[in-house]
């Protein structure tokens, strides 16, 4: 390898035996150095805001916001490779783009194999930006494995919202802060431009997601798509008015009025058991 | 296949003494009706043993055979056709046998006199033994169909009681083997340690009777083992506080109780909060009932467990209904920033 600037790295688990590992395994990589070792989500977001890195190992199973949640919360998220004990979270993890992801407990080739994966993808990436290409657009990245094709990327995230890891509440960054905001609390989500906008009994908060990607991945008993940009939590529906033609009007115990459209009146009656 | 009435020996003392009166009183009526004893006597005990020999063929038959409901009248042509074969069986031995003059009278003329009388008798003995035999093999049948209702409901139980026991983590156990797997490098002593206390948890796992309860001391001994391999893994952040009663340490509970229920309360406190953990597990009698109660912190903020059977308790609650048929043993309460679960296992 040509390139002698440091690969800069950092380590987020909340086992210190597991990032011990982590560190142990890197020792054969002379290049790479870990900046920082982090105890969970938060002081991850923290680390990867101040330093920058270029790659982070990242456990799925942390106190209060996993590390998908943690991943959603970082602009410009670095490549990541998972490591986690347990297989339900690989589909989800592919989905992420993580260059790969390690199953506890992992051998040393077994990591060494994903470290020099990455290493492999690292430097052309380098070596394309340095020939001032959008790497990007170009033939060299990213590498065949991490990018499914649509139509498996689709399967994928199908597969993931099916999975046992159902939402059971939304992470959102407001003002600087972390919010968790449980799935009760919300009120209804609005599409806004390119993000949502998800109304709660605290106010409202943005999340750069579609309303499709709500739509998949919160209960549908729970939640209904009533409108092309609304969707609403059943739980707070108290009543619902005609509204125009062919269309309804959907009160919300928060006293909010929701559209709902012909189809979405057919899909809330079903849920509602009219 | 039910058991013939007659194979137990009971039973067949009861058929040949039985048979061995109808004789008697049989001798005693022929003699009542002129006949020398010695032609009553031959009679009497040929044509008896004859028709205890056929009802005994009957009964044993039916183990084979037996009609349906709704053709329960074919015992009576049956019995009618059996009775009349006896009948002509007697009347071929007996009469050439015991021909001529006996007592007061010729026995030939005796036999075709008492004909219909003789035929309404074999026929009451057989139709009774074919009624007997019906309805015990019938009953039997019953029986043991109840009793492979019984065994499926049995086994599908224990089934579910066993399944519920073996949930283990997977994430405990790799994360587990994970943490030993750092060790190896840095302490082997203690990644021996690890080992040793994670077998003797498994095969704690593996082991276990639901119908063998156990002392609640062998059952913090196991919750001890598990607690030291998850402060291994969370030493940093994880304290525990154990407080019981002396006195409870002999009752008894089903064991594998306690573990899940402090599993999901370290799982519940270790990821929903980022700050150090303490987890107290108080036992104590309570009446007729052991009271453990199991206290983790969590942030009220963004989790709401909910009332009864809030966070993973539900395969809990299932196993309490499963072994003592009562829904209400399983509770859970929160206070302030603790979430509580008690169980209450009657004694």
């Amino acid at each position: 390898m040509t390139n002698t600037q440091p690969i800069r790295a950092i380590i987020i688990d909340d086992e210190p035996l597991a990032r011990m590992i982590v560190q142990e395994y890197l020792q054969s990589f002379a290049n790479i150095t870990v900046l920082q070792e982090c105890n969970d989500g938060f002081e991850g977001i923290k680390a990867i805001q101040q330093y920058h890195p270029d790659l982070i190992f990242l456990d799925i199973q942390m106190p209060k916001i996993n590390g998908f949640e943690m991943l959603e919360l970082v602009d410009n998220p670095p490549d990541v490779i998972f490591t986690t004990a347990f297989d339900e979270y690989a589909i989800r993890a592919f989905e992420a783009h993580a260059v790969d992801y390690l199953l506890k407990p992992f051998s040393k080739d077994r990591f060494d194999k994903a470290v020099r994966k990455w290493l492999d993808r690292y430097a052309d990436h380098q070596a394309a930006l340095a020939a001032g290409q959008d790497p990007s657009s170009g033939s060299t990245a990213p590498g065949p494995d991490s990018a499914p094709g649509a139509s498996t990327q689709q399967a994928l995230l199908e597969t993931a919202s099916s999975s046992p890891f159902q939402q059971q509440r939304i992470v959102v960054k407001t003002a600087g802060k972390i919010k968790i905001i449980p799935l009760e609390d919300i009120h209804y989500l609005e599409a806004s431009d390119d993000y949502v906008k998800i109304h709660t009994h605290n106010g409202a908060f943005l999340k750069n997601r579609t309303m499709s990607y709500f739509e998949q991945v919160l209960d549908p008993n729970r939640f209904v798509r009533t409108h092309r940009s609304y969707i609403i939590n059943v739980q707070q529906v108290t009543r619902i008015d005609p509204y125009e033609k062919d269309s309804h009007l959907c009160i919300l115990s928060s006293g909010a009025q929701v559209p709902v459209s012909k189809a979405g009146y057919v899909k809330l009656k079903s849920v509602l058991g009219l | 296949m039910a058991k013939a009435p007659l194979s137990t020996g009971k039973f067949l003392l009861i058929f040949i003494s039985w048979w061995a009166i109808w004789a008697l009183l049989q001798t005693s009526l022929l003699i009542g009706f002129g006949l020398s004893t010695g032609t009553a006597l031959a009679d009497s005990v040929f044509s008896n043993t004859i028709v205890a020999l056929c009802c005994g063929f009957i009964s044993n038959n039916m183990q084979y055979y037996l009609p349906k409901k709704e053709r329960y009248w074919y015992i009576l042509f049956i019995s009618l056709g059996i009775s009349l074969l006896i009948l002509i069986i007697c009347q071929a031995t007996l009469v050439p046998l015991l021909r001529g003059k006996s007592g007061e009278m010729d026995y030939g003329i005796f036999f075709s006199r008492s004909w219909a009388v003789r035929y309404d008798i074999i026929f009451l003995q057989v139709a009774c033994m074919s009624i007997l035999s019906v309805l015990w093999y019938s009953s039997e049948e019953e029986q043991e169909n109840r009793q492979r209702r019984n065994d499926a409901e049995r086994l599908a139980k224990e089934a579910e009681l066993f399944k519920l026991r073996q949930q283990l983590a997977p994430h405990f156990l790799f994360n587990s083997l994970n943490s030993i797997s750092a060790l190896i490098g840095s302490s082997p002593e203690q990644a021996r340690t690890m080992i040793q206390h994670l077998s003797d948890f498994l095969r704690g796992n593996l082991r276990k009777e639901e119908q063998q309860w156990v002392p609640l001391s062998e059952e913090l001994q196991y919750l001890e083992l598990y607690l030291e391999i998850e402060k291994v893994r969370f030493g940093h952040r994880l304290s525990t506080e154990l407080d019981y009663d002396p006195a409870c340490l002999d009752r008894r509970l089903p064991p594998m109780l306690l573990q899940p229920i402090v599993e999901n309360a370290i799982k519940f406190g270790l990821y929903d909060t980022t700050e150090p953990v303490t987890i107290v597990i108080r036992a104590r009698l309570e009446g007729d009932y052991i009271r453990i109660e199991v206290e983790n912190p969590f942030d009220p903020e963004t989790s709401r467990p909910k009332k009864g059977t809030g966070f993973g308790l539900s395969s809990i609650q299932r196993r309490l209904y499963l072994l003592f048929a009562r829904p209400d043993l399983l509770e859970t309460r929160v206070d302030n920033n603790l979430f509580i679960t008690i169980v209450k296992i009657p004694q």
